[in-house]
């Protein structure tokens, strides 16, 4: 926990460091003006003052009664002028201590929050999933935002508490070590009291956040769902979901701040059992021993008050900590999660060309052999060819695709590209190798020029052209009135279906792939245009291997070779004319297709 | 001058009307606790500051006969066991209003998101148009976590030393007008200095609040799309992004606590010179004993000096707090305020059988068949039988008011006809059917649902006669048994299978990890497309509604499979009104009538051979020499 209020405090931590300093300022001033009270107290009754300053005070009385010698009672001026002059110290103390840690924890949180939001780009999808979007969110908010008042409190209330604390102890030892002892014997009772109720109190507040994911994952669901849920009319059913949610919530809570809240009492008790004791034996010692005046005892309640207001100050301290603590754990969590796609410890850059071989290959989404989503899968491919993949839903054509940039990685067997594993290449080198299009497109508010640049963002205007024309896109994009300029809309909703995916297959091809794979990414492109875009790619890319996801047997006939999956396995492979002689489906969904127009 | 920065403060608009609806709902919702907690809170006040006050009796008047006879400790006793017994009143008080506090605290926080959540779901869909998925969930969690301390800590922290600061008040008056004039002063500058501090923080606590949700929405929206940046190795860029909103976000966290954490220590230090002039004039007073001012009236003085500037510096130190929480109040309170949909409609759907003679017999249970059922002029209720004809009679519509989508649409869809939609992206297909179910409702024109003006019925009832594949499922974290019976939950398992069956879902999902009790999160991830789109149709079976509204029900699913499904769809569709919209012409071949889109009018209409005979739009995009634009 401190190694990460260590680390990210980096670059601030003159500032973290600094805050003390001022807090003590103020704190040392705060615990010596009783003195000068007590000495004007005493002065004003005609003793002889004996505090620790009173020496001190003597000189400057003295020269101010040399200075000014017609003034009755100079020395209320003395005492009056210095006073003010401290507490104008500690104000100083105070604000400056205040903004430098208020500077220090947001610069914390800043930096806890981007390390971590770093940290979760290099998540792979199963890591993400483990934790679900909602309780990321949660731990870069909600958590942090504890951690950060946490390190507020922690770089000034707690430096300041427990050094108006001891220098309040210290002064009421100067003053009286007889009745000084009660708070020595207060002092560790009350923190072992407070940890006590700091480790019952940490296993509900845990508890709690990861209920309170689980309700943010409701609310998540119910916005992106919200046209399912109206038009099935399941408001209710929502409410009573959301309302279990959120009761889960405010019972853990319930439970953990109802042993919080023993907090005060226990500090209360411990502070007036010793001003009580500090009254009665402290009127026993000026009666019997003769110690001072009333002055004494007022010094010594004030101390207590003192004591009491620092210790109070740490329990607020104490249930921000307790609460921080197990936000900290989440955040600390999820910094330590490794990423389950990796980088090997010696990488390579270069990638040779776009063959792809598949070796024996197996797959779970769920680490489970019993549960494959690929089935022994082995298949080579030279650089250059186009490769047509054909299947129905869910036999695993884009899970097949996903293991080539390693979005996924595979469980037995290997993949390789350009006659070496996945898995030994830099992921960024081999992600800007391997281009897909999605099934789900999606376009960025921008206008089509920004939207192309995502592909690369050097492009000149003639590479964009240029990929925009092997998409059969350039065409209609230059019959708008803005042409490249044109600005499209979030989720790309003023242009057609078929539009989009021209504008994603020119993204795509901008990245000057050695692989292309396209998801299933012409099915609104009409026959004649599709058929447009391969001629392109056969004639311009020669050297890019392309492979084709595809319901439309038309978008794959003459492909150099089509794999066509059942159930997650390779039902056969070869060029279509084989396919239609080998396989019975196959020919029978061919001439489905053919039969029904388009 | 150096560069002008700019300035992300935010103002509150009329701050104590939002601080008074808080404390109203609050005490609403938990008004006997708040007596009770107030009763006690008072209680250990008073004996607090009593406790204290009694200081002064011990110096004035129970030390100096104990000075004269040190051996004569009965009155230093029973004083000491009144000021014990007074501080364990206090302490057992307090510990149960805090215990109650407790209570209040995550009750009301719990009722606000329920609040919250339910109007949520009451909403027109252009409030979720207009606002990231993340910036919403920000108030349930970010916004309505800023109340807490405000509510367990600040207001009866602020109550608790408004009641030591009117005792101790009442005490210093008592002791020396003078110098509680002396304090008075002091104070008046305290205030002052909350209110400037106030002011300037208060802004950037707002602007703290909605750059949160900000990061939120940004943040929901990235890992979401995470597959798309992986893709296009796009960490980089996304990063850059997060970093603007990290920065502002640094900054207007820093402007917002800078200015008050910067009031506790002024406040506090306001207390000591406050302190200090008071000593001087008082130790003035006290030597020239004006007013029989004694020594120990002064000391006593000096302490409730203290404990009123205390308590003062203690209000100051929960006011970052309170800023907090009415930054977060507004926006929670916006949420709340917004307008509901629109529903005044009175005709409602109810079961009915049909007795021999044709009469519509109400029914409680379910019988497969339906009736609108409404109160006419003469007070008789009437039944209207359910049948599926839907009407659109010139209507014009427009998402925002100066752009209208829709022009002068006018069709119907008999009982049991199929009715297919052709168009391009923007022609205005969904947005046809999304004012069927009054997802939006239509400013000029009438829509009629069985000669009924669909905005006179219940739209709950509405949306219960009609059932929606939309192109994108949302699946809910669930059993996939649970998603399909979404739209009926009582329906048995051996009907949510059927429905699975017909659906042609059920092949894949007997092959998944537990069948049908697999559990889905993240919104399915692992199901393809395809298979997201049969459970959706299985959902829809199940649902079993008079109308069905197809949107690319079938787009991600292969042509095999979809003519597995067709079969299944066909059986579904029997007997039903259908609105279909499909890119692929071949699963709209048979519709009763095909109408074509462009633009948000009607260019074409007429069932297939008519539209292929004619040679028309819809001619050129059959053959394929057209593509959808």
């Amino acid at each position: 926990m401190w190694k990460l209020y260590f680390k990210h405090s980096k670059g601030y931590r003159a500032q973290a460091l600094l805050t003390p300093v001022f807090v003590a300022i103020e704190a040392l001033i705060e615990a010596i003006l009783p003195l000068f009270m007590a000495d004007v107290i005493d002065r004003a009754s005609g003793l002889e003052p004996s505090s620790i300053i009173s020496g001190f005070m003597n000189n400057v009385v003295n020269y101010f009664e040399w200075l000014f010698p017609q003034t009755p009672n100079v020395y209320v001026y003395c005492y009056g002028v210095i006073m003010l002059i401290l507490a104008l110290l500690a104000l100083m103390g105070g604000v400056v201590s205040g903004i430098l840690a208020t500077n220090a924890s947001s610069g914390f949180a800043k930096s806890v929050r981007k390390d971590l939001y770093y940290h979760i780009q290099d998540y792979s999808f199963e890591n993400i999933d483990r934790f679900s979007t909602s309780s990321l969110i949660t731990r870069l908010t909600t958590d942090i935002t504890n951690c950060q008042q946490s390190f507020q409190m922690t770089t000034r209330i707690s430096f300041r508490a427990p050094l108006i604390f001891i220098f309040s102890l210290i002064m009421a030892f100067l003053a009286n070590s007889r009745l000084a002892w009660v708070f020595v014997i207060a002092s560790p009772i009350l923190v072992i009291l407070l940890i006590i109720i700091i480790t019952k109190a940490n296993p509900y507040f845990k508890k709690m956040f990861k209920k309170y994911d689980h309700l943010n994952l409701i609310v998540q669901e119910n916005i992106t769902g919200i046209r399912t849920v109206k038009s099935y009319v399941n408001e209710d059913l929502e409410n009573k979901k959301f309302e279990h949610a959120s009761s889960e919530v405010a019972s853990n809570s319930k439970m953990a701040e109802k042993i919080i809240a023993l907090n005060s009492p226990v500090m209360m008790f411990i502070i007036y059992a010793s001003v009580t004791i500090v009254a009665f034996v402290g009127s026993l010692m000026i009666a019997r021993d003769g110690y001072g005046e009333g002055s004494t005892l007022y010094l010594f309640i004030t101390y207590a008050i003192q004591i009491l207001s620092a210790l109070m100050m740490v329990s607020m301290v104490f249930m921000m900590l307790v609460m921080a603590k197990a936000s900290t754990d989440r955040i600390i969590e999820a910094l330590n999660e490794v990423p389950t796609i990796q980088n090997c410890s010696s990488p390579l850059y270069e990638i040779k060309d776009g063959s792809v071989e598949f070796k024996d290959v197996s797959f779970s989404y769920l680490h489970d052999d019993d549960k494959l989503a690929l089935k022994n899968i082995s298949f080579k491919v030279e650089s250059g060819m186009v490769v047509g993949i054909f299947g129905s839903t869910g036999s695993g054509k884009t899970t097949l695709m996903n293991l080539i940039p390693r979005l996924y990685d595979v469980n037995q067997g290997e993949v390789l590209v350009g006659g070496v594993n996945v898995k030994d290449y830099d992921i960024k080198s081999l992600r800007d190798q391997v281009s897909m299009v999605l099934q789900k497109n999606v376009l960025f508010s921008g206008t089509i020029k920004d939207n192309l640049r995502w592909g690369n963002k050097d492009a000149t205007d003639e590479e964009l052209i240029a990929a925009c024309k092997l998409a059969q896109a350039d065409e209609f994009i230059s019959r708008f009135n803005d042409g490249y300029d044109t600005y499209i809309e979030q989720g790309g909703t003023n242009v057609s279906g078929g539009q989009k995916q021209r504008i994603c297959i020119a993204r795509a091809l901008l990245k000057k792939p050695k692989i292309l794979i396209l998801d299933d990414s012409t099915s609104a492109v009409d026959t004649k245009t599709d058929a447009l875009i391969r001629k392109a790619f056969k004639e311009e890319i020669p050297s890019t291997t392309k492979f084709i996801i595809t319901q439309r047997i038309s978008s794959v006939e003459d492909a150099d070779i089509i794999l066509f999956m059942v159930d997650g396995k390779i039902a056969n492979i070869g060029t279509h004319e084989q396919l239609l002689k080998e396989n019975e489906v196959y020919k029978k969904i061919y001439l489905a297709q053919t039969k029904g127009g388009k | 001058m150096a560069q002008r920065r700019i300035n992300y403060r935010v103002k509150i608009d009329h701050p104590f009307r939002i601080l008074k609806r808080i404390l109203s709902y609050v005490w609403k919702i938990n008004t006997y606790k708040i007596v009770i907690i107030v009763i006690l809170l008072l209680a250990s006040s008073i004996s607090q500051v009593y406790a204290m006050s009694l200081l002064r009796d011990l110096i004035d008047k129970v030390l100096p006969p104990l000075i004269e006879n040190p051996s004569e400790i009965g009155p230093l006793i029973t004083f000491t066991i009144l000021m014990g017994s007074l501080f364990l009143v206090s302490i057992i008080t307090s510990y149960l209003y805090q215990f109650i506090l407790v209570f209040v605290t995550q009750d009301t926080l719990k009722k606000l998101r329920d609040d919250m959540f339910k109007k949520m779901e009451t909403l027109p869909l252009n409030y979720f148009d207009n606002k990231t998925i993340g910036e919403v969930m920000s108030t349930y969690t970010n916004d309505t976590d800023s109340l807490r301390q405000m509510i367990s800590q600040s207001i009866p922290q602020i109550f608790a030393s408004l009641v030591t600061i009117v005792t101790v008040f009442i005490l210093m008056i008592m002791t020396s007008w003078i110098l509680t004039l002396v304090t008075v002063f002091s104070v008046s500058l305290m205030l002052i200095a909350i209110k400037i501090i106030g002011s300037k923080s208060s802004g950037y606590f707002l602007d703290n609040q909605i750059v949160l949700s900000k990061i939120n929405g940004y943040i929901e929206e990235m890992i979401e799309g995470q597959r798309v940046i992986k893709v296009f190795n796009h960490e980089d860029e996304v990063k850059k992004g997060f970093d603007v909103l990290n920065d502002r976000m640094r900054e207007s966290n820093y402007k917002a606590n800078k200015y008050s954490i910067s009031l506790m220590p002024i406040i506090h230090n306001l207390g000591y010179v406050n302190f200090a002039i008071t000593a001087v004039i008082g130790s003035l007073l006290a030597f020239n004993n004006v007013g029989g001012f004694t020594t120990g009236a002064f000391a006593a003085f000096l302490l409730y000096n203290r404990q009123f500037t205390n308590p003062i510096g203690q209000v100051s130190n929960q006011i970052n707090y309170i800023f907090m929480a009415l930054a977060g109040a507004k926006r929670i309170f916006d949420l709340l305020d917004q307008e509901k949909e629109i529903d005044d409609g009175k005709v409602t759907l109810v079961n009915v059988i049909e007795d021999e003679d044709g009469n519509l017999i109400e029914k409680n249970e379910a019988t497969n068949q339906w009736a609108w059922k409404y109160i006419d002029e003469n007070n008789q209720v009437k039944l209207i039988k359910l049948k599926g004809d839907v009407r659109f009679f010139n209507v014009n519509f427009g998402y925002s008011k100066d752009k209208e989508v829709l022009h002068d649409i006018s069709l119907y869809a008999k009982p049991g006809q199929k009715l297919a939609f052709v168009g391009a992206t923007g022609a205005g297909k969904t947005t046809i059917t999304n004012l069927i179910n009054r997802f939006y409702d239509i400013e000029e024109g009438i829509i009629t649902y069985d000669g009924i003006n669909i905005k006179d019925i219940k739209k709950d009832d509405l949306r219960h006669s009609l059932g929606m594949v939309l192109q994108d499922t949302h699946l809910f974290s669930g059993t996939i048994k649970d998603n399909i019976r979404y739209g009926k939950m009582d329906s048995s398992d051996d009907d949510v299978i059927k429905a699975a069956k017909l659906a042609r879902a059920d092949q894949f999902i007997s092959l998944l990890e537990n069948g049908y009790d697999t559990y889905i999160t993240g919104d399915g991830g692992n199901l393809s497309q395809g298979q997201r789109q049969l459970l959706s149709i299985a959902r829809a079976a199940l649902y079993n509604p008079p109308v069905l509204i197809l949107d690319e029900a079938t787009s991600s699913i292969d042509t095999y499979t979809e003519s597995l499904v067709q079969e299944g769809m066909d059986e579904l569709m029997k007997g039903r009104t259908v609105f279909v919209i499909a890119h692929r012409l071949s699963t709209i071949q048979n519709s009763n009538a095909i109408i074509v889109l462009d633009h948000g009018r009607i260019i074409e209409r007429g069932d297939h051979d008519d539209l292929i005979a004619k040679k028309g739009v819809y001619y050129q995009l059959y053959t394929g020499a057209f593509e959808l634009e």
